[in-house]
């Protein structure tokens, strides 16, 4: 229920156009990436996925961040259902072994693979866990999905929203190829991200 | 459940009218098909959704109009600032007008406070908007982005918190707080629209403005204005005037709301998008569907009330 209102929240502050180039979810788990620069983001994603859905597809998100005070721990832990991980320090290894508990169990995950919020202007190089997570489970699909313009509903740093149209693309499936390396597999994953400007409004 | 004889006169011509457009259209689609029905079709659809809105709204007397309108000033600002230049050091400027500056504004419209409503944005708003963007320390393209804002609000805002202003209206021997005269305007101004896209698709040749809307023509524009007034001039009993007053009104109306519905044509086109958003299926976005009304609401208001 908490669920449903905040996603139609999201889509009146945000939504706009949204597009699906991935064939529609059909169960099984897959792995959203997305580019980041904004708290928001996975919110406006997650509102575009089916209902049924939502539930089983897990925001990947900062332990350091989200554990700040009660309300964002309820809203990570009882509405978004997130993953909660540890950025830096011993258990950043551990963090992918979670995630691909969590794809080998059935769920899906949204994950950024940048690791932080950027400002908009460009892209950041990705780290390497989507790597990891994809040689854990190499049957598992990845969507990515071409966020634009929710740095300008809510940028870094600032904690009123401001209502903006923005795009949400979930762009065609990929995998991880045999034998392919991690710089090339990371860089093909970030390019298929790009091309935010090119494809005509 | 409505007493007022006028307004329900009002509200079965304006169903009768939308029903007879879905058989049309479904005709159509059946006899000819094609796109151009498909998306008349859509349009249709949206048209019932809208009108319903709109008359559940009126009916609730004064809140629920002014909160409808509050929340087209909403949706149609934030699709107007999605395309304009603004930057991060707009942030806060923009939050200020979206939840300060909009219910502010409809506020004042709701207490009747005239003498602040229709300064508010025009005076104070040009002036804090500026003074909280300066605040940002950002200067590159300073003026424009200033400017960008200032005019979103008195467009998106200030021009179409005259519409639900008109049930606030003092008219001798007339209840404008029924909603019909809002109603009126409401009706002449997208019935134009619609009878100047249906004119122009018919017997459209000779394009008024090709560099700014290819799809208007003098012969839209003549038919549908024309029309208009006549729609118009046949509603004269549900409104304050008389068939002549009724007449001047509704062509005053056409023609404002053909003026708005050009520029903000003008925007889109320097922007390079066809439309504002994608809410309404066939329409665009609220943008593109309250365009006209943008124009006619605060010269049809100041009209009624200097003369009536």
């Amino acid at each position: 229920m908490t669920g449903r209102v905040v996603a139609a929240l999201a889509r009146l502050l945000a939504g706009g156009y949204v597009r699906w180039d991935a064939p529609p979810p059909n169960g099984e788990p897959r792995v959203y990436f997305a580019n980041h620069t904004s708290h928001l983001d996975f919110v406006l994603l997650w509102s575009y996925l089916p209902p049924s859905q939502r539930r089983r597809t897990r925001p990947v998100a900062a332990r350091d961040y989200w554990e700040k005070g009660p309300l964002r721990r309820y809203f990570i832990n009882r509405v978004f259902c997130g993953l909660l991980i540890d950025r830096s320090g011993p258990d950043a290894r551990g963090a992918v072994d979670r995630m691909a508990e969590q794809v080998a169990a059935g769920d899906s995950l949204i994950l950024f693979p940048e690791g932080t919020r950027g400002t908009g202007d460009r892209i950041a190089p990705f780290k390497a866990g989507l790597f990891h997570l994809c040689e854990a489970e190499p049957d598992v699909e990845l969507v990515p999905v071409s966020l634009e313009n929710l740095n300008r509903v809510l940028p870094k740093g600032e904690l009123i929203p401001v209502p903006m149209v923005s795009r949400v693309i979930f762009r065609p499936t990929l995998r991880l190829e045999d034998g392919e390396t991690k710089e090339t597999f990371l860089a093909r994953a970030r390019t298929a991200l790009k091309a935010l400007r090119e494809d005509g409004r | 459940m409505i007493e007022d004889r006028e307004l329900l006169w009002l509200l079965t011509g304006l169903a009768g009218t939308l029903a007879l457009a879905t058989a049309a259209g479904q005709t159509l689609r059946l006899s000819v098909g094609g796109d151009t029905i498909a998306n008349v079709n859509a349009r249709i659809g949206a048209w019932w959704v809208m009108s319903i809105a709109f008359v559940a709204a009126t009916l609730t007397g004064g809140i629920g109009s002014l909160v409808l309108f509050a929340l087209l000033s909403m949706l149609a600002l934030r699709e107007f600032v999605t395309l304009s230049p603004t930057g991060r050091g707009d942030h806060r400027a923009l939050a200020w007008s979206f939840f300060v500056v909009i219910p502010l504004q409809y506020v004042l419209v709701g207490i009747h406070w005239y003498g602040l409503f229709s300064i508010l944005i025009p005076v104070y708003g040009f002036l804090f908007i500026a003074t909280r963007i300066v605040l940002s320390g950002e200067t590159e393209g300073f003026l424009e982005r200033t400017a960008t804002i200032q005019w979103g609000l008195m467009a998106c805002v200030y021009c179409v918190s005259y519409a639900p202003a008109l049930m606030l209206l003092d008219i001798d021997g007339y209840d404008a707080s029924s909603g019909k005269l809002l109603l009126f305007l409401v009706v002449v101004v997208q019935s134009s629209d619609v009878l100047q896209f249906v004119w122009g698709k018919l017997i459209g040749r000779r394009r008024i403005a090709p560099t700014v809307s290819p799809n208007k023509t003098w012969e839209g524009f003549v038919g549908g204005v024309a029309c208009a007034t006549l729609v118009g001039t046949g509603l004269w009993w549900a409104t304050p005037f008389n068939p002549w007053q009724a007449a001047a009104m509704s062509f005053v109306i056409a023609i404002a709301g053909f003026a708005g519905g050009l520029v903000m044509s003008a925007i889109k086109r320097d922007r390079g998008v066809k439309d504002f958003g994608s809410l309404l299926p066939g329409h665009g976005g609220v943008l593109d569907r309250i365009d006209s009304l943008l124009f006619a609401a605060p010269i049809f208001f100041h009209l009624t009330r200097f003369f009536f």
